[in-house]
């Protein structure tokens, strides 16, 4: 049977994303993909998809859908609930977990609550065409995801359609609030979040006070943030007397910070241009990207120099800490006697499923 | 061949920079290794590394750190420069494009003219009299930036950029001259537009320009642009038509 799966309401600038296009920067086209690619690998896990399977994206707002036929299993990761209505019966969830529609089930997401990406992935993916080799959404150039377009509201999604059988919903036992994989921003104190880069490459451009002032101050995100960048506030940044504000444009990569002649430094993102003109005073690395790209507006941050070896050693270990976080997941089968698959269907009741939910 | 500084962009990139100005030795030095380092990727000798990316002065390599340590990509980059020819040009592909120019198509050629004490008929001579060779694609897909533009039209960017500069508008601005593959914003001199799409998602090759292709450009009638752009517009413009020569690397 053919599922149908309604986004009623997308929330602002949502969008499907994979892990990117690549091999297309030389024709000016950006790499685009999910803003924090281990938050969409722990969706994509949950689901039990491969994890270049695309997702959607969204931003504080939480989406809403309604499973018109069929059945359709989504997993959610980020910092959010799921509030599900299954009849007259109104249940909320947490994330980091797999939920299983039936026809009539409406979901209404709740607001990101801390950081501003969320993610949601179905089991077997969506059916959309790739283009140069990926599904992601470029909207500034109108390709990949659905019609190039961010999502709109009451739209069906075109969903691959997979047999669940009888494989259980999943979960992860505990909320990934590790510092560490920054899937979550940890606010808990009043401290700035610190973001590690590589200084280069045209850090020469930029008066000794200015590297000092760019490693010890600290900077807010602006509201100035979407895809291809995010303004900071904070020291402005004077670039050396010798030489112009302005360079002979050469490659950019997301994270790598820019800084025109005001000296405002910006964060270049995932659909940043390929190129660009302005010296670039730095690059966060890798291991700290997701977590940079996912902070508010309003959020503090501090940047902190690493070397390049370092920055593959953190990478090293993010990635095994990810993957024992991946490796923690557990099914809900039966438990203590009691199928849980059934007593969703029959007892909806608020807070009774949690009791049942605890992993071994 | 020439020595490249390398650069950190970060740990998933390292930039090897010829020089920093735009000078077509450089762009010819970018391209000999960019050939030689896509041939390597090609054979499998290069796993790791995920794509290269040429600009007027440097070559960007992009890499997962995870596959290819930086330190052994480092000592692979050495090894392929030191056996690394600079001598052959590269890319063989001359172009001949049609440019409708001044009027609605190139708001800016009657000021260009001004400006330069020529007159717009001249100002068309000295674009049409150059072959411009592609220094990089980027910006926007499939944006060609190409020079050199004679010094005559050497033109500063405008005091005010327009926010809505039209797909296939062709401009200048000091010694580049690019067509807008997209409507967007621009602080370049229109002088004229191109009635052929630069950039389709859909095709095989997405970008119709590549670093290191010559490109002249000829002036055609308002009558001949909306042809050969209805042409375009129904897919079924045939763009060899305006491809001279390709001989292989």
């Amino acid at each position: 049977m053919t599922s149908q799966l309604m986004l009623l309401s997308p929330g602002p600038l949502a969008s499907i994303q994979d892990l990117g296009r690549f091999g297309y920067r030389r024709f000016g086209v950006p790499q685009s993909g999910v803003l924090h690619p281990d938050l969409a690998r722990v969706a994509n896990t949950l689901a039990e998809n491969s994890e270049d399977i695309a997702v959607i994206e969204f931003f504080l707002t939480g989406p809403s859908f309604r499973l018109e036929k069929g059945i359709v299993r989504l997993a959610f990761a980020g910092d959010f609930t799921v509030e599900l209505t299954r009849g007259r019966a109104k249940r909320t969830l947490r994330s980091w977990r797999t939920l299983t529609l039936e026809a009539g089930d409406t979901l209404q997401l709740g607001p990101v609550m801390s950081g501003k990406v969320g993610y949601v992935a179905v089991a077997g993916g969506f059916d959309l065409p790739s283009v140069m080799g990926s599904c992601a959404t470029y909207m500034r150039g109108g390709f990949g995801g659905v019609s190039g377009s961010r999502l709109l509201p009451n739209t069906i999604l075109p969903i691959a359609q997979e047999d669940l059988g009888d494989r259980p919903d999943r979960l992860l036992p505990r909320s990934p609030r590790s510092e560490n994989l920054g899937l979550i921003p940890t606010s808990e104190d009043d401290l700035p979040t610190i973001i590690r880069v590589i200084l280069g490459p045209q850090e020469e451009y930029f008066t000794d006070v200015a590297l000092n002032d760019f490693l010890t101050g600290t900077y807010t995100v602006s509201r100035e943030s979407d895809r291809m960048g995010s303004r900071l506030e904070g020291p402005i940044l004077a670039h050396h007397p010798e030489k112009k504000p302005e360079i002979i444009s050469d490659g950019i990569v997301p994270g790598a910070i820019q800084v025109p002649g005001n000296g405002a430094p910006i964060v270049l993102l995932m659909d940043g241009p390929t190129v660009g003109g302005y010296p670039k005073i730095a690059t966060v690395i890798t291991a700290d990207l997701g977590k940079f790209a996912a902070m508010t507006p309003g959020n503090r941050l501090g940047f902190a120099a690493v070397t390049p070896y370092a920055a593959e050693t953190i990478l090293r270990a993010q990635r095994a800490e990810l993957e024992d976080l991946l490796a923690s997941i557990v099914s809900l089968e039966l438990r203590n006697g009691v199928n849980i698959q059934a007593m969703y269907k029959t007892c909806l009741v608020s807070g009774v499923v949690d009791a049942f939910e605890r992993p071994k | 061949m020439m020595q490249p500084r390398f650069l950190n962009l970060g740990d998933r990139a390292l930039t090897l920079e010829f020089g920093d100005t735009i000078d077509r030795q450089l762009v010819i030095a970018v391209a000999a290794l960019d050939v030689r380092l896509t041939q390597e990727i090609t054979a499998g000798r290069l796993a790791g590394v995920i794509e290269t990316v040429p600009t007027f002065r440097s070559l960007t390599v992009i890499f997962d750190p995870l596959v290819l340590p930086r330190a052994v990509l480092q000592d692979r980059l050495m090894a392929v420069l030191s056996e690394t020819e600079t001598s052959a040009e590269q890319s063989s592909r001359r172009w001949c494009l049609p440019v409708c120019y001044g009027g609605e198509y190139g708001p800016d050629l009657e000021s260009v003219a001004e400006a330069k004490d020529l007159t717009p008929e001249k100002v068309i001579d000295l674009h049409v009299s150059q072959n411009y060779l592609v220094y990089m694609i980027g910006f926007l897909p499939g944006f060609p930036f190409m020079g050199d533009v004679i010094s005559a039209l050497d033109m500063p960017r405008r005091t005010e950029p327009r926010v809505r500069v039209p797909a296939g508008s062709v401009a200048i601005t000091g010694q580049q001259t690019a067509i807008y593959p997209w409507e967007s914003p621009g602080g370049w001199q229109l002088l004229g537009r191109c009635p052929l799409t630069l950039f389709d998602a859909g095709r095989p090759q997405p970008a119709l320009l590549a670093p290191g292709d010559r490109v002249a450009f000829h002036a055609v009638t308002g009558e001949r642009y909306q042809e050969l752009f209805e042409l375009d517009q129904g897919g079924v413009l045939d763009f060899f038509q305006f491809l001279l020569e390709e001989s292989s690397v």
